[in-house]
């Protein structure tokens, strides 16, 4: 079965998340410019949106409306093409309604299963719960076609375990999108040991169509991302550790979120990121390698503390950020959370500027990362920044290079392991879905 | 022998600022002045420079789609509001798509040399960012011939229109050199705006314009031949200048050494449902600049400053030649080799232009005018060129469609 006919009828579970309404939005955009070809138009294109709630899928319905607007209004080239013979339709606006109603046709919003029972391909992307997925995939086994193939959106959990578990007799590959689907490029593909070659190909020539960097990863719990993302959290959590008696446990956090940002040239904080991302999430991505991995130091006490204290991070229903290590105002950091003490330190106390000095004693000025983001030059100006860190002999820029050189070993032990083929991807999964300049394996130090 | 019954002037021009993207102040997402606050912004930065605003007698109002960006018509009722003896005054609004401010200047001098007025406020506006551009450019194509010609047209309308223009260039005088000329104008149109506070692009900091402007086009999610740094901004904005005759000038208490004469002007129309004739010319300017300047009895040579429309930079080089101060062809390596510069043979569009001040599209005949004006009263701030004595004349060409609408206006400083 092709590509082309596999998407006439596809279902996505979970698709009222944050990850599934993405996907979503991608893939009911390929079925429409598949509908709306001449030779198709007496073709049924469905997809399925399947969640636990109505009320989620409620949300589920703004959401699609509102980006596939937004989607239309970025591909009005083609759509002006695509629309040509309809007379009746002459300005973008026209059109760009009728991409999103003509799409929106295709759109079955439901909490039942059984919907999924014609569908060629299956999108899964519930929570990051082993036994939930298992459960799941094994009932879609039961009602979907026998030919049906599994897109697995987890982050962490093998995909030959799922298989097997699930008894997919590897109809089944990792499909791992970044955080906003729309918008981010990456996707690591990873397949399983029994993953079939149709299967293979439907991914890459997904992708493709998608436009997305595919990268593939091993399937060894974590992949390249969350492989790399994961011991980097827990580096920095482990440093706090080690600089709380000097500095307390909010000024340790503000120094290692500083260093990683400023000093190492981030988009945001290490602590920030894993705000982002949810203290939660964090936290489950570690027990899953834990126990996949068999390795017992991929735990933080301190985040297990944070999480009994029911500091998740995350974002609100509104998309705006929740308080985490750090605390937000108008989404800006504006404190740290000092767990010894229970509360926020905030930053326009006194006790920052002593850090930043001791940290940077000569206030110099780093060139930000938005700065050098669309820079031509940004590789020789971060080569320039690192030397001049070695130069410095300030406390911040040790912590710096040992937090720099720590990220680069990361980095070359997911080649080691085998759970990347070579530093390119590593660097690829490093740059694109999590926006840094620069690969963690470089040769800045 | 003038070519006008009686001496026309020009005095008391106020640009507001060209808001939108490239300005500090400007957030998509958050509340904007609307059209009545530019329009009486701009009237009263014009009055403030005048002892006598009771005796305006009339106002003239150009603009071109507020029906569209702003669901607004009737746009003479503003009018009153820039000041209260304007109450039961006459005010017509004018419109001719992207020279509606042209002519509004055109206009105003009409009612004067009838002798229904002695002075007249002409006011041009438009306020364009209050959609995204993907539906602005639906808009803006109502000043091609929207029936016939939509449909089969472009995402971007007009853009697109321009870059058919940009690709016959290229085929025609070689696309290395035409791209470079392009190039050389966007540079130009920065540089000035810099020197211009109220300039949308006054805050660019790019150090390599350059490299900017000769960025390739991308047809997949733009067009064929032109980039987006070869399009004028999408812009919202108001100007004012008044007309007077000597008598006019009196009631309003301003002094001759405080006004510029406008000795000619052409308005030229051609059909809205014929094709160009040739996609290397802009013919209707051509035809506009040369009458303009016969009127006034003078050459292109003579100007020491001209303001031409460049809503898109290659508009921009084929207006050059269609004002005669470039050869057919010539006009890309007269831009490159900086004859147009504010030091050049020809200072152009001193101000920024299009590209670089901005195109609110109904405010920028006027504000060009404006800005022809105060650089022959020597008062264009850090733009300011040498406006030398034997060559006391300057030039605007506003240009509505493509080139369909347009009207040049000479001024000369006594
Ligand atoms: N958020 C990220 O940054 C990110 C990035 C890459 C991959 N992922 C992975 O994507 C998957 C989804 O993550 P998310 O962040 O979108 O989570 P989410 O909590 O936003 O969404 C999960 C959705 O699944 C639904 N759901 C849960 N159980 C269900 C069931 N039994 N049947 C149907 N729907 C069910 C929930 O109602 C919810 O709408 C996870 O495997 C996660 O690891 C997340």
């Amino acid at each position: 079965m092709t590509l082309d006919e596999r998407l006439q009828n596809v279902t996505i579970i979970g698709a009222a998340g944050k990850m599934g309404s993405g996907i979503a939005v991608l893939v009911a955009q390929e079925m429409s410019k598949l509908k709306l070809k001449p030779e198709n138009k007496d073709k049924i294109y469905r997809l399925n949106l399947v969640d636990i709630t109505e009320k989620a899928l409620d949300g589920l319905r703004s959401y699609m409306k509102v980006q596939l607007v937004k989607a239309a209004e970025k591909s009005t080239v083609l759509l002006r093409q695509i629309y040509v013979d309809r007379k009746d339709l002459i300005e973008n606006g026209e059109i760009i309604n009728a991409f999103v109603d003509d799409t929106y046709a295709l759109l079955n919003f439901t909490t039942d299963y059984n919907i999924a029972k014609d569908s060629h391909l299956v999108f899964e992307a519930i929570f990051e719960n082993e036994e939930i997925k298992i459960k799941v995939l094994k009932q879609l086994k039961e009602i979907c076609l026998p030919d049906a193939l599994f897109l697995t959106n987890t982050s962490s959990i093998p995909i030959s375990y799922l298989d097997e578990q699930a008894g997919l007799g590897g109809r089944i590959v990792g499909y791992h999108f970044y955080n906003p689907p729309v918008i981010q490029k990456l996707v690591e593909i990873i397949y399983a040991d029994n993953t079939t070659e149709e299967l293979k190909e439907i991914g890459l020539e997904f992708g493709k169509r998608l436009r997305k960097k595919l990268v593939p990863a091993a399937d060894i719990s974590g992949f390249i991302g969350n492989g790399h993302f994961s011991r980097d959290g827990l580096y920095a959590m482990n440093k706090v550790e080690e600089l709380k008696d000097e500095y307390g446990y909010h000024g340790a956090l503000y120094i290692m979120n500083k260093v990683s940002q400023d000093f190492l040239v981030r988009p945001m904080g290490i602590f920030q990121l894993i705000d982002y991302v949810g203290l939660d999430v964090f936290q489950s991505l570690l027990r899953v390698m834990r126990t996949h991995l068999k390795l017992e130091h991929l735990n933080s006490d301190q985040l297990n503390r944070f999480m009994d204290k029911k500091i998740t991070g995350g974002q609100n229903p509104n998309g705006s950020q929740k308080d985490g290590f750090i605390k937000y105002e108008k989404n800006r950091p504006a404190g740290v959370y000092n767990i010894e003490e229970g509360k926020y330190r905030m930053f326009d106390e006194d006790w920052r500027a002593e850090i930043d000095k001791k940290l940077n004693p000569t206030n110099e000025k780093f060139a930000p990362w938005r700065a050098l983001l669309m820079d031509g030059k940004k590789m020789e100006k971060l080569e320039t920044h690192f030397n001049n860190l070695k130069g410095m002999d300030t406390y911040g820029s040790t912590l710096a290079l040992d937090f720099l050189k720590t990220t680069k070993e990361i980095g070359e032990n997911l080649v080691k392991n085998g759970v990347a083929n070579s530093e390119k991807e590593v660097n690829e999964v490093l740059m694109n879905g999590f926006f840094w300049l620069y690969g963690p394996i470089h040769n800045f130090i | 022998m003038t070519y006008f019954r009686k001496k026309i002037y020009a005095t008391a021009g106020f640009n507001t600022v060209s808001l939108g993207t490239g300005r500090k102040e400007f957030h998509p997402k958050k509340p904007r002045p609307g059209i009545e606050h530019y329009i009486k912004e701009a009237g009263l930065g014009s009055i403030n420079q005048i002892q006598n605003p009771e005796n305006i007698d009339e106002g003239v109002i150009g603009n071109f789609m507020a029906a569209r960006f702003c669901n607004q018509g009737n746009l003479g009722g503003f009018f009153p509001m820039v000041h209260p003896t304007f109450q039961y005054k006459p005010c017509i609004r004018v419109e001719g798509a992207c020279d509606s401010g042209g002519l509004a200047l055109a206009t105003a001098i009409k009612t004067i040399l009838a002798d229904m007025a002695d002075v007249v406020m002409c006011i041009g506006v438009e306020v364009q960012n209050s959609v995204k551009a993907i539906y602005g450019a639906d808009y803006l194509a109502g000043a091609d011939w929207f029936s016939g010609n939509r449909k089969k047209g472009h995402v971007y309308f007009f853009p697109d229109l321009f870059s058919r223009r940009a690709g016959a260039c290229y085929e025609k005088f070689g696309n290395e050199k035409v791209r470079e000329g392009m190039a050389h104008w966007y540079v130009n149109a920065i540089e000035n705006a810099r020197k211009n506070p109220d300039a949308q692009e006054y805050h660019n900091k790019n150090s390599d314009l350059l490299a900017t402007g000769m960025t390739s086009p991308n047809p997949k999610a733009f067009c064929e031949h032109i980039n987006v740094f070869d399009c004028s901004k999408v812009s919202d904005g108001g100007s004012a200048l008044i007309f007077a005759s000597e008598e006019g000038l009196k009631k309003i208490g301003v002094e001759l050494k405080d006004a510029v004469e406008v000795i000619s002007y052409a308005q030229v129309q051609d059909n809205l449902t014929t094709p160009p004739p040739d996609l290397t010319k802009l013919s209707t300017c051509a035809v506009a600049a040369k009458r303009a300047y016969d009127r006034a009895e003078i050459k292109s040579s003579d100007l020491s400053v001209l303001d031409v429309h460049d809503c898109f930079t290659i508009a921009g080089l084929l207006a050059v030649e269609a004002a005669g101060v470039a050869g057919y062809g010539e006009g890309a390596d007269f831009i490159t080799d900086g004859n147009t510069k504010s030091d050049g043979i020809i200072p152009t569009n001193t101000t920024g232009g299009l590209v670089g001040y901005g195109h609110p599209t109904g405010a920028s005949g006027v504000r060009q005018a404006i800005d022809v004006v105060k650089q022959l009263l020597g008062k264009a701030g850090d733009c300011q060129v040498k406006i030398s004595p034997d060559k006391p004349f300057g030039m605007m060409s506003s240009m509505g469609g493509n080139d369909k609408t347009v009207v040049a206006m000479i001024f000369r400083k006594e």
